[in-house]
């Protein structure tokens, strides 16, 4: 008997068993189906999780005044006044800093802003042009901050659509509209694209003013609460935090490290704990992986041992009539490759989909590994393939009398 | 042309041994027309399924058409199966679902006879078994008859050198059985050895010789007057 006879003969037995084959192929395909939707749902949260650290910037290092000393009291970081504009200026110009790619002075404070009778509590943030393209900000409509605005004190402002929300509500365009904070009016120039932050330092809910109106005429001071310092490249933080750390000692005109009265940390200090989240996110992927494998898997290989154990009758009136071992076998496995193979590519279909929908609902960005995917369809399509085939050997190892007599 | 001799079989099943057959001998020559009688648990089923190849004796030879069956591996018996025996079961076991012309082509798929001859041969058998007009039709949309007939039909495909039917008029209607015992008596008259389990003695009385079983042990063996008109 031909191969491509026994296929056709495989083929036809699936063919006009229809609820049986549709039965099996439904299995299959729940059980790849739903490794791979389980393992990038995991992988989307994973990257989701990344892109919000990402979104803070890149190779950013934070300057940040230390905390005011009074007495034996040291109060916490952020609350010094050391930090200036000019501090911020001279690393910019600075040519021995080789590592410095830009800088930009922040003042960052929480107020209450009004507009008409809506009133919040939000971060102000005062900044330089450069802030946007630092800090990965985008704006929706209208335009940021421009060194003519920093230069003339203009009153304007660009609004997060957190905040926008809140002040305006959902109907009406922020653009033009005018709010008030410390008793001064400004014009909302920008508005910027949602990037879905939540918490304390929540870019969707900040006021983006020029820092010289900041200081100048709404808060009247003249220190910075940060300088954001971005280094050439990831590979030069430790370089760049390191001269920077000297150069200013050397401004502030401190000999002893430890006293000094600013202090620098790096995104990588950030990025270190957040791997740790990261890290606990992998083993939990790996458990959810290996759960809806298992669960997949022993679905696949109850369907495969139940339709194929069930025909042990069939197996022996196909020996009874002549068939060989070796032909019998051919048959079951070609009729288990050809099941896994169609419930295998449906259920890659279905997972993608399933996964994609998921996250789209949940706000996630959407990634499917083409590792999840081959991982579900070698392990699912082995163990299909497997408990199709071994069956069908141990029927076709009984005397034909046997199988036909089994219930 | 069969040759048993003492031919046993013991079931083993957990601590109870059952002798189904005890030291069992005779020889059926060419174009005999055998029956098998006995009570139920006589050992008359298993003894047609080792003359059938589907089991093995567990001691004592048993030689078919110059080849000791006893001795063959698994796919010579398949073999041996296909080429030499028709076997006609009692529950018919038609393939589920198929037509009755691919369940009497299935053997000859087996045995890799080419597909045209093997679509043409099951149909001429098919019209003499008075099937013509069934050939389309799976196996649950065909009466009991019916399928006995297709089962029939599939045991002659390979032209075999015995034909064996194990209670082949047990689960029809008298007129049918006649039906059947005729193409039985056709089949003989063209010199096709039959051998036929049953349990009525007048379905025996069909066959020319009547082999007697009881509790495992042949207890008779004679030729009979043929009583009714073929």
């Amino acid at each position: 008997m031909e191969y491509q006879e026994i296929i056709t003969e495989a083929l036809g037995t699936l063919a006009i068993n229809k609820l049986r084959t549709g039965l099996a192929i439904l299995g299959i395909i729940i059980g790849i189906g739903s490794v791979i939707a389980l393992i990038s749902l995991g992988q989307s949260s994973q990257k989701s999780v990344q892109n919000q650290i990402q979104s803070l910037g890149s190779n950013i290092l934070t300057v940040q005044p230390m905390g005011q000393t009074s007495g034996a009291v040291r109060s916490a970081g952020g609350g010094g006044t050391t930090l200036t504009n000019d501090d911020a200026k001279a690393i910019k110009q600075a040519t021995a800093l080789t590592t410095v790619a830009r800088v930009s002075p922040e003042l960052s404070r929480r107020n209450q802003v009004t507009a008409g009778r809506n009133n919040t509590n939000t971060q102000i943030i005062g900044v330089e042009p450069q802030y946007a393209d630092m800090r990965k900000i985008t704006l929706s409509s209208g335009t940021f901050i421009t060194d003519a605005h920093l230069s003339s004190l203009s009153k304007v402002a660009v609004i997060g659509p957190q905040a926008a929300s809140d002040l305006f509500g959902d109907n009406v365009d922020p653009l033009g509209q005018s709010i008030r904070i410390n008793g001064q009016t400004l014009t909302i120039i920008g508005v910027t694209v949602s990037k879905g932050g939540s918490g304390f330092n929540n870019p969707d809910d900040a006021l983006y003013v020029p820092l010289t109106t900041a200081q100048k005429i709404l808060f009247g001071i003249n220190y910075v609460s940060s300088i954001a310092v971005e280094a050439i490249d990831a590979d030069a933080m430790t370089q760049a935090q390191n001269d920077i750390g000297y150069f200013l000692l050397a401004r502030h005109k401190i000999t002893e490290p430890s006293n000094a009265d600013f202090m620098i940390f790096s995104q990588n200090d950030i990025l270190n704990t957040v791997s740790q989240v990261t890290n606990t996110f992998t083993t939990l992927l790996g458990g959810i992986a290996a759960i809806s494998l298992l669960v997949g898997g022993i679905g696949i290989m109850n369907i495969m041992l139940v339709t194929v154990t069930e025909r042990t009758r069939e197996i022996g009136l196909r020996k009874a009539l002549g068939a060989k071992k070796r032909i019998i076998i051919t048959q079951f496995l070609t009729e288990a490759i050809f099941l896994t193979v169609i419930g295998g590519a449906i259920g890659m279909i279905v997972g993608v989909i399933t996964s994609y929908v998921l996250t789209k609902v949940m706000s996630m960005p959407f990634t499917v590994s083409p590792f999840a995917v081959l991982l579900a369809l070698g392990v699912s399509g082995a163990i299909g393939i497997l408990f199709g085939w071994y069956p069908a050997k141990k029927a076709s190892d009984l005397q034909p009398i046997e199988a036909l007599r089994y219930e | 042309m069969i040759s048993l001799s003492h031919i046993t079989k013991i079931y083993k099943t957990e601590d109870i041994e059952t002798k189904a057959l005890d030291n069992v001998s005779f020889e059926i020559n060419k174009g005999e027309f055998v029956a098998i009688m006995g009570p139920s648990g006589s050992g008359k089923s298993t003894l047609m399924h080792i003359l059938g190849a589907l089991d093995l004796p567990t001691s004592g030879a048993y030689t078919l058409d110059g080849e000791s069956v006893s001795k063959l591996s698994d796919d010579e018996l398949a073999d041996i199966r296909n080429r030499k025996i028709g076997f006609i079961f009692q529950a018919y076991n038609l393939l589920p679902r198929t037509t009755a012309l691919k369940n009497v082509m299935s053997p000859m798929m087996y045995a890799g006879v080419p597909i045209a001859e093997r679509i043409e041969r099951a149909k001429k058998i098919l019209q003499l078994m008075g099937l013509g007009d069934r050939m389309y039709h799976t196996s649950n949309q065909l009466s009991r008859g019916q399928q006995q007939r297709v089962a029939i039909a599939r045991g002659l495909a390979m032209n075999p050198a015995i034909l064996l039917a194990d209670e082949p008029t047990g689960n029809i209607a008298s007129a049918q059985a006649d039906e059947i015992m005729n193409i039985f008596e056709n089949l003989h008259a063209k010199g096709h050895t039959i051998i036929m389990i049953t349990h009525e003695s007048d379905i025996a009385n069909h066959a020319k010789r009547v082999i007697t079983l009881k509790d495992g042990k042949i207890i008779g063996d004679k030729k009979t007057w043929n009583t009714k008109k073929s």
